[in-house]
């Protein structure tokens, strides 16, 4: 681990003015900061610990939604009795990720900013354009599996780890920054990037700037969700393909649609033209199916990796059964549910 | 705002009820002040990438990765390891039910597994054996004693949901 300067704000001015020097770094949870110092992947000069903030609270907003404070921890949002009543697809998706150990230190606005897993990225042994740009790529070509098949370039092949990510991008959250040109709230669906030519910009904060809070607006789908996680291990793995779906039913027929894919691209993945066109059609395999061909057209493979566009499709297909059946997947009980609406009476 | 540049900064803790005040270098984690500065050796470095969970401590009653925090950010805080949870001779509930249910092999995770554990039934949210499983997966054990691990949890998770209920 490189040497820093310590520092421990008391306030968010503070702290922003503590965070505007090249090198520094924000410090919350550590659960991705601190591991990627101890590999020299992150060499902060400047560690910027931001745990004394007051920025620990769930409040509600005037909408009937919630303000979720940057330092609120991974597991006091997942049993959160609001959200596990008003936003149970969040919670599921907080649960399907990491260790109970990892989701108690880990919190709301470093879950955003985690980097990726890809292997090449972690070595500094290796080429990365991520890690040291300009250095090249060694997963193209490389060990790959549990690569990007959407959205990547010749850069840049790896995906966002996150599983909350993925439910705040079905929820059509949004995230509160604070800056040196003042505070700035960004809808999530801007907040991170795909790779293009700066696969090292993971999203779209702009130096010095930190986030508050990330705010959910009110969700209106009933049991109609699921988060629906799949990966090589049943628990503590990162995922292969995860789906975020969440149904608005009127009868049989799609009135809504919101369906985000985790574990494949840099960014939690949503196809807005495709959930338009699900909706109006009758909730049933024949439209989910197309559905997936749709948001699965331009899905590319990279060889060992390949796989995961014909398991992107069934995990998509499986999570939106489940989601208009009202049956969502359990995170303690691993068996997949069918989803069959007989099944679940 | 409290700025460092020095190598050493100030540090009080509370370790298994007994307070230290402590100088260390911000590098360093909590993990490592407790073994190497404390010499609380019963804390295990597995992984030192918070894989493996051998490191977990309670910080207020909480599970943590030790490996994974910095000590210089937890001025103040009330820590619990292995080592604290025998009262005297009187071994915590979870430390019998390993023994009786032989939850270990070689014993290098069992630390993490026990802390862990009682985290776990701190917290509250496990109530069936699909539920320990699924909230005991932050700690590996290579030795694969899994099975008999989660019946000494579900052994005291019984235990206590029993005396809770004599006791409304």
């Amino acid at each position: 681990m490189n040497r820093f300067e310590y520092v421990r704000p008391n306030s968010v001015a503070d702290a922003v003015k503590a965070l505007g020097v090249p090198g520094a770094q924000a410090l919350a949870g550590g659960t991705n900061l601190v591991d990627l110092m101890k590999y020299d992947v992150a060499k902060p000069a400047r560690v910027v610990d931001i745990n004394r903030l007051p920025l620990r609270t769930i409040e509600e907003t005037k909408d009937g939604g919630l303000k979720i404070g940057a330092l609120v921890s991974n597991s006091d949002l997942a049993w959160d009795p609001r959200v596990v009543k008003r936003f149970p697809l969040l919670a599921s998706a907080i649960l399907a990720g990491a260790s109970p150990q990892l989701r108690n230190a880990a919190t709301t606005g470093g879950n955003l900013l985690q980097r990726t897993r890809c292997y090449y990225f972690y070595d500094p042994a290796t080429p990365c354009n991520k890690r040291q740009p300009g250095s090249g790529c060694g997963a193209i070509g490389g060990v790959n599996r549990i690569h990007a098949i959407l959205g990547a370039s010749d850069h840049c092949i790896a995906v966002h780890p996150s599983d909350m990510c993925v439910g705040l991008a079905a929820l059509d959250a949004a995230v509160h920054l604070e800056g040196p040109q003042g505070t700035r709230l960004l809808s999530f669906f801007d907040f991170h990037r795909l790779p293009g030519d700066q696969p090292e910009c993971d999203n779209t904060m702009q130096p010095g700037e930190l986030i508050t809070a990330i705010e959910v607006p009110p969700s209106e789908f009933g049991d109609h969700h699921t988060y629906l996680k799949v990966r090589d291990r049943l628990s503590y793995a990162f995922a292969l393909v995860s789906v975020a779906a969440a149904l608005k039913l009127d009868g049989d027929v799609v009135a809504e649609a919101r369906v985000a894919l985790g574990g494949v691209a840099h960014k939690p993945w949503r196809d807005r033209e495709a959930e338009a066109s699900l909706c109006g059609r009758r909730a049933d395999d024949t439209a989910f199916g197309l559905f997936a061909d749709a948001v699965l057209r331009e899905a590319k493979g990279q060889g060992q990796n390949t796989f995961k566009i014909e398991l992107a499709r069934r995990t998509i297909v499986r999570a939106l059964r489940q989601a208009a059946a009202g049956t969502p997947q359990d995170q303690s009980h691993k068996t997949i549910r069918s989803g069959d609406r007989d099944a679940s009476r | 705002m409290q700025s460092f540049r020095s190598q050493d900064i100030a540090l009080t803790l509370s370790v298994n009820g007994v307070s230290h005040s402590l100088s260390v270098d911000p590098c360093v984690t909590l993990l490592d002040l407790l073994r190497e500065r404390l010499l609380l050796t019963g804390t295990k470095k597995g992984c030192d990438q918070g894989q493996c969970g051998a490191c977990t401590v309670l910080i207020g009653g909480k599970r943590f990765n030790s490996c994974l925090i910095l000590a210089v950010t937890q001025d103040e805080a009330s820590i619990t390891t292995i080592e604290g949870l025998a009262e005297g001779d009187a071994l915590h509930p979870l430390q019998a039910a390993f023994i009786e249910r032989d939850a270990f092999q070689c014993g290098y995770c069992t630390p993490g597994q026990i802390c862990s554990a009682v985290g776990l039934l701190n917290e509250g949210h496990a109530h069936s054996r699909a539920e320990i499983r699924e909230q005991m997966s932050g700690n590996l054990c290579r030795c694969g004693a899994y099975t008999n691990i989660a019946d000494a949890i579900e052994d005291v998770m019984y235990e206590t949901t029993r005396a809770r209920e004599a006791a409304e």
